[in-house]
């Protein structure tokens, strides 16, 4: 884990970060595919909503005998999911939060002088970062109490808080590196001249290096929370409301037909994808303003 | 091993702390069973993924725009849906949709696929659209004289990719590559939601007949965080020994 995994911070890096590396080359060839795929991109979300109508209408079709079509099942319950929906992007955002609160200071310690705290900062880090999602959820959601105790003030810990944590502890350490890698992105000279200005270190941190990093942290970070958002669902395997959960209880209220199963996860499926696609975009286009500019 | 057998044991009588299957033979068979299906998942996944990513790559710089329109929109569709809800969606939904075969062994009717192949197939795909698009990255980073040049010297479409395209643009997506693929381990874990027996499903047999929970979760922690550490420094480690001079990412 060297220095080199500072610009590939994010996990899955997105094509033009590893282009942009060698952005001399492949520049001429990101401008022209620029124009006609957003269009094509437009129509596929059009096409992705259109064939799940059509394929759950043809699954509904195809079920003789069934007490009720697969389409009216969704028609019934689309409000209850849609409403899982949202849990799902309130604990996402949630998670985020924390984690981005708690991740930007360990990331400004993994740049620091002191070899302890860098150290720490380091470890805390790659640990978070290279355990997989599902266990730090699992971690939290068994091993802390449902309520604590504090100065005789009891707090409840209701399952979604638990979760929230879960997930803010990924995004911490994913957010830690994304800052270090910006902050280890701006050229060297940068400190140098700041320091013979008489800036203080903390000084050229505040106000030369950290407002340049916003603007490089900012499609990495879009990026986790799109990644975040999908994870969100693993809360179904430990009973945490949220879209899956409330899916399994439609499924269950409508008596577990088996040839409801693939619409009503191709509903889950379209619903993310809906609103994950665009959040890609946006950030694909943002990087490649970014990298523009350098 | 009947030493350390009896240590974990009086570690257990003296802190309180159940490492089960360090002398438990049959929970240390269960764990063994788990690491190693976690292991295989890993390795065929990745082999799998990296065949996908390859395949895609090729087939995005076709001629044919039918079949880029369907390589980018099989990259869309899977990076920005829950790897969750794919695997649900292909093991339950399209696993039921398959047909049925006759086990020879039982003699009832046994699903086309098993959970293991359907984790296997889910898991490859998810990570396959990430690999494509770094792939792609990687390609358009191989400088277009070098195309032409191997073009003039009468390589065809299939053989320029393959002897001068794909060996440049792997060492420029190496590390993107890793990042994606230590993800991939990470992810193969999911696989417990449709009951695979992996280390994590193992774990929690365990947990649930011995409550133990926290050593069992902390175990399952550790491992999970030494494989990707392991595996993200080998990577780092081919990164290095790969590293073709002026061309593509330079040490900082």
């Amino acid at each position: 884990m060297g220095t080199k995994h500072a610009t590939f911070a994010v996990m899955p890096p997105r094509p033009q970060t590893a282009a942009g590396s060698a952005a001399g080359l492949a520049g001429w060839m990101v401008v022209p595919h620029t124009a006609p795929r957003l269009t094509i991109d437009l129509k596929l979300i059009g096409w992705v909503a259109a064939l799940t109508l059509l394929a759950t209408a043809a699954t509904a079709a195809t079920t003789p005998g069934a007490p009720r079509s697969a389409f009216e099942v969704i028609a019934t319950w689309w409000p209850l999911l849609l409403k899982g929906f949202l849990y799902n992007l309130l604990i996402s955002a949630a998670a985020m939060v924390i984690g981005t609160a708690v991740g930007v200071p360990l990331g400004i310690l993994q740049t620091s002088k002191l070899v302890p705290a860098r150290r720490l900062a380091w470890g805390v880090t790659q640990f978070f970062r290279n355990s997989p999602w599902l266990v730090l959820l699992f971690l939290c959601m068994f091993l802390l109490p449902f309520q604590i105790r504090i100065f005789g003030y009891v707090i409840p810990l209701p399952d979604y808080t638990k979760a929230i944590l879960g997930f803010a502890l990924p995004v911490m350490a994913n957010v830690s590196e994304i800052v270090r890698g910006a902050i280890q992105s701006v050229p060297t000279s940068q400190w140098e001249s700041a320091e013979s200005l008489g800036f203080s270190r903390r000084q050229t941190l505040f106000e030369i290096i950290l407002p340049q990093c916003v603007k490089r942290m900012l499609p990495p970070w879009m990026n986790l929370y799109s990644l975040i958002t999908m994870s969100t669902v693993n809360a179904s395997v430990v009973g945490v409301s949220e879209m899956i959960t409330l899916t399994n209880d439609v499924l269950a209220a409508e008596g577990s037909r088996p040839a409801l199963l693939a619409p009503l996860y191709g509903f889950a499926l379209v619903c993310f994808f809906l609103y994950c696609y665009p959040i890609a975009r946006w950030t694909q286009s943002l990087e490649r303003r970014f990298i523009v500019k350098g | 091993m009947i030493a350390v057998a009896d240590w974990f044991r009086w570690l257990y009588d003296a802190t309180g702390i159940n490492l089960t299957y360090m002398y438990d033979s049959f929970d240390q068979a269960r764990m063994l069973k788990g690491i190693w299906l976690t292991l295989e998942l890993a390795v065929v996944t990745i082999v799998l993924s990296i065949a996908i990513g390859i395949l895609g790559a090729w087939l995005q710089g076709s001629r044919f725009g039918l079949l880029r329109l369907a390589v980018n929109g099989f990259i869309s569709l899977f990076r920005n849906t829950p790897p969750l809800v794919q695997i649900y969606f292909f093991y339950f939904g399209l696993g039921y949709l398959l047909p049925r075969t006759l086990d020879p062994t039982t003699g009832a009717m046994a699903p086309l696929l098993t959970n293991v192949q359907w984790a296997i197939i889910s898991l490859s795909l998810f990570a396959g659209a990430f690999n494509i698009e770094i792939f792609r990255s990687g390609i358009e980073a191989v400088s277009r004289s070098t195309v032409e040049a191997a073009e003039s010297l009468g390589f065809s479409r299939w053989q320029t990719y393959r002897d001068v395209v794909l060996p440049l643009a792997l060492r420029t997506c190496l590390p993107s590559l890793s990042n994606n693929l230590v993800n991939l381990i990470k992810t193969t874990n999911l696989a417990y939601a449709i009951a695979v027996p992996e280390m994590m499903y193992s774990a929690k047999q365990i947990w649930a007949d011995s409550t133990n929970v926290t050593e069992m979760m902390l175990t399952v922690l550790v491992f999970y965080v030494a494989i990707a550490t392991l595996f993200a420094w080998a990577m780092t480690r081919l990164e290095r020994a790969m590293r073709v001079p002026g061309f593509g990412q330079q040490e900082g």
